[in-house]
């Protein structure tokens, strides 16, 4: 579903990402793992062309889209949530949830605002109330459900957990495996090991902007001294 | 007390305009960031062919029909220069795009002298509200009454567009994060091109809703934009219920201040907006800024003083200048008295916003009070020439610690704004305060002393002036006075955690900056043996930030240069064309979106590549190009 191969990405003079490949399948959960600045968010922004500049080939459902502008490539169907959340302080969130809506799609599951408020309850609640309003875990909780009403095929989802209570990464969790099971692929960012092996099923893991292993969550478990050299603090 | 009543409804009546023109300004501020300085263009144009259309057409499409009509074509004329000119600058620093659109004023302002002729135009009286109605014992216009309805009426709809459309919350997003908006799949550019035809539009019925007011002239586009940048400093940029609360204050503050100080009226305006920056930096209803962009983009080769060839290059340069009074006649050595005059006024510039990141759009304040110094103590008390010259330095310094003093509250645009503002309110008291400053008709007979008489002595003079001043300059960009200014442009935040005095830092360079421009203002007033109020005004303010651009913004006195080459190719103008404003307009918009490095940052650029470690190349020409603002 997603090929990214030889990814180059820049900000300003500094060079980032050196030569990152990462493959998707349809239905797959992949965590991106890495410390802190190994270049987790700096990969997802160059495959939405979020970054200045970049190299490399990203091919989404077979079209290419390494040119392709920001909302070019996100109507493709390619969702993306931002680590910083990013929501529209000043939107209620039946706004904020506007700001996302683009048509359906025939080959993703279709959202609306009452199935993303079942997805997360406490959304339900505060319909109206001002996205500055909101905790930290209820900002997340909106800047998912925001970018599902883009009906993607496939969600970067940057560092879900960061910051979060542990009841709230727990229901966080409990979402991100409901929306597996609506058919969705999904890349996960994540410094939590703990966290990824509830939702994944592979794992990549990156260190100062390259791919340092590649495989799946049991193959990684297998190896005990990759986590420590590029996980462990 | 009546009268009062019928004064305050004419300030309410004369707010409709202002705030349409003030809510554009503010809705595509809010989400393009650029602060469409074309914006009274627009506001004239829908004046102009709202005329037209209602002088030739009315029996086609009826008065009221025409002013739409005319409101709709001039969004259509703003949507064009939007896909063609403001899509390749919005990731260019606020800077490049306060000219380009100032460029777009100037070649209308031509345009609308070729299509419609220098004279002003008289509009024609709205049918059905062409008479008076009795309030309380008062005559009012209908008409008046009818804008009076119109503000709050435009203010509604502008809300239910906000609040009740799927467009209206997509600018709502965008004006708070537009890269988010676009990352949930809402094409940005056709976004921008819907904002900014809006706003035109409201900038173009605002000037069509003149018409049957006062008509029409080609000078309503600058003086309207003051205005309006004054009500949406006051009323918070990006803000339409501050613009419209701003704009209610600014025109009553017109039509009372008329009353108690007829002379200056204006200087009222100022009083307040200095009242609300201070208590509130960012305007009424406005917000504090997130980080703002680098004003002017920073360098990636860093500065160094001239080394051993630089100077000698410079002394060379200096004597060669200096030899020219031995070959020249004296039509040469006035302009080459002006050339440095105006190299020293850019490099002022320069100082301020190359090494302190303060875009000064009214620069010519300090250039215009050094002028008038100079001038008015040489006919009041009858001093001698350096007595002259230096009473210019100090009024120049004077003006520059007030008006410094508000402006380095304020970063950004706001900055840009306030200068704007404040040079406008000099011009006006230079304009208006006719028993000082012999207004319109200037001040005469300002003539040197007897030993700078000869255009060679004065030219002399001019010449030590300006290589002594900018000298001085360059030694404060290297000093460690230097060196702070550019800590603060670069990384205010980490400069003011390593001890840095922000304000008091800049303030300072504020003044330097100033008293350099009144030196260069001074020397002026002496050469052309007169002083009149356009040396304040805002064209020669863009005058010296052209010198600058053109010189190269990234340099540290590339403006020298560009001083040089650009009064020369005005002065080479001004005798082959009548649109010299169309062709520096154009000048302007070219060197803008084509050579945004200027001659002195290209050509450095170019010496420093072909000398570079290849190492280094790639990714500075890389980083040089998105710096450079083309997309």
């Amino acid at each position: 579903m997603l090929e990214v191969g030889a990814l180059n990405g820049w900000y300003g003079p500094a060079h980032i990402l050196s030569d990152v490949d990462l493959d998707v399948g349809t239905g797959d959960v992949v965590a991106l793992l890495g410390r802190n600045g190994a270049g987790k968010s700096t990969t997802f922004k160059a495959i939405v062309g979020l970054l200045g500049k970049r190299t490399g080939h990203i091919v989404f459902d077979g079209r290419d889209v390494s040119t392709a502008s920001t909302h070019a490539i996100v109507r493709a169907g390619l969702g993306y949530v931002p680590e910083d959340r990013r929501i529209f302080t000043e939107l209620s969130v039946m706004e904020n949830l506007e700001v996302g809506r683009q048509p359906p799609r025939a080959d993703a599951p279709t959202w609306t605002p009452d199935r993303l408020f079942a997805l997360f309850p406490n959304l339900a609640e505060m319909r109206n109330r001002l996205g500055g309003r909101m905790s930290g875990g209820e900002q997340q909780m909106l800047t998912i459900a925001r970018t599902l009403m883009g009906n993607p095929r496939l969600v970067l989802l940057d560092e879900p957990s960061e910051g979060l209570a542990p009841k709230i990464v727990e229901e966080m969790a409990h979402a991100i495996l409901a929306m597996k099971r609506e058919g969705l692929s999904i890349v996960i960012s994540e410094q939590n090991l703990h966290f990824a092996r509830l939702i994944c099923d592979r794992a990549v893991i990156l260190e100062s902007g390259r791919v340092r292993f590649s495989g799946t969550i049991a193959e990684l478990e297998a190896r005990p001294e990759i986590r420590d050299a590029y996980l462990a603090l | 007390m009546d009268f009062y009543f019928s004064q305050f409804l004419t300030g309410l009546a004369g707010a409709a305009s202002l705030f349409l023109v003030a809510s554009g300004l503010s809705i595509i501020f809010g989400v393009t960031r650029i602060v469409n300085f074309a914006h009274g263009a627009f506001y004239m144009a829908g004046a102009y062919i709202a005329w037209s259309l209602t002088e030739r057409l009315e029996g086609a499409v009826g008065f009221w029909g025409g002013l739409v009509i005319a409101a709709i074509a001039v969004a259509a004329l703003g949507a064009l220069v939007e896909i063609v000119l403001l899509r390749r600058i919005y990731h260019a620093p606020e800077l490049f795009q306060l000219l380009a659109t100032f460029g777009v004023t100037l070649v209308f302002q031509d345009l609308a002298v070729m299509i419609w002729g220098p004279e002003d135009l008289v509009g024609r009286r709205a049918p059905g509200l062409r008479g008076a109605v009795d309030v309380f014992g008062q005559a009012i216009p209908a008409y008046d009454l009818f804008l009076i309805v119109l503000g709050p009426t435009v203010l509604g709809l502008l809300w239910l567009l906000f609040h009740k459309t799927r467009f209206g919350v997509l600018v709502r997003a965008a004006t708070q994060d537009r890269d988010m908006v676009a990352a949930l799949g809402v094409n940005q550019k056709w976004l921008f091109t819907a904002v900014f035809a809006l706003g035109v539009f409201l900038a173009a019925l605002g000037g069509a809703l003149q018409l049957p007011r006062g008509g029409v002239n080609h000078a309503m586009d600058l003086q309207i934009i003051v205005e309006v940048f004054v009500v949406v400093v006051v009323g918070g940029l990006g803000s339409v219920p501050g613009a419209f609360v701003a704009a209610l204050l600014v025109s009553e503050l017109n039509a009372f201040g008329i009353l108690v100080l007829p002379q200056v009226s204006l200087v009222l305006v100022f009083l307040v907006m200095a009242v609300v920056l201070v208590i509130r930096p960012f305007g009424l209803f406005g917000r504090p800024e997130g980080p703002a962009r680098a004003s002017v983009s920073a360098t990636v080769r860093p500065w160094q003083p001239l080394g051993t060839s630089g100077r000698v290059l410079a002394v060379a340069a200096i004597a060669a200048a200096a030899c020219l009074p031995l070959v020249a006649g004296n039509y040469i050595l006035a302009v080459g008295s002006e050339l440095l005059i105006f190299a020293l006024f850019a490099a002022s510039l320069q100082f301020i916003m190359s090494t302190g990141g303060l875009v000064s759009f009214g620069h010519a304040a300090y250039f215009g009070l050094g002028a008038y110094g100079a001038a008015l103590v040489t006919k009041a008390f009858g001093l001698p020439m350096l007595g002259g010259i230096a009473s210019g330095v100090a009024l120049a310094s004077i003006g520059a610690v007030v008006f410094g003093w508000f402006c380095v509250r304020l970063t950004g645009v706001y900055l840009a704004m306030l200068t704007l503002a404040f040079a406008q309110i000099a011009w006006s008291v230079a304009f208006q305060w006719t028993a000082v400053t012999g207004g319109d008709n200037g001040i005469l007979g300002v003539w040197p002393d007897g030993w700078a008489s000869r255009p060679g002595a004065f030219y002399w003079l001019c010449l030590t002036a300006a290589a002594l001043g900018i000298a001085a300059l360059r030694v404060v960009v290297f000093s460690p006075f230097g060196f702070a200014m550019r800590a603060l442009r670069d990384s205010p935040l980490r400069s003011e955690a390593i001890g840095i005095d922000r304000k008091r830092t800049q303030w300072t360079a504020f003044v330097i900056a100033g008293a350099a421009a009144g030196l260069a203002g001074a020397l002026f007033a002496y050469l052309k043996g007169s002083v009149f109020p356009d040396t304040l005004g805002i064209p020669t303010s863009v005058d010296g930030l052209v010198m600058v651009l053109l010189g190269g913004v990234e340099t540290v006195s590339g403006a020298v240069i560009g001083a040089i080459l650009f009064r020369a190719l005005t002065i080479f103008l001004m005798s082959y064309t009548d649109a010299s404003k169309l062709v520096l307009g154009l000048l302007i918009i070219v060197l803008v979106v084509a050579f945004p490095r200027g001659v002195v940052g290209t050509l450095s650029g170019l010496l420093a590549r072909l000398g570079a470690r290849p190492s280094a190349t790639p990714a500075m020409a890389g980083s040089g190009q998105a710096r450079g603002g083309t997309p």
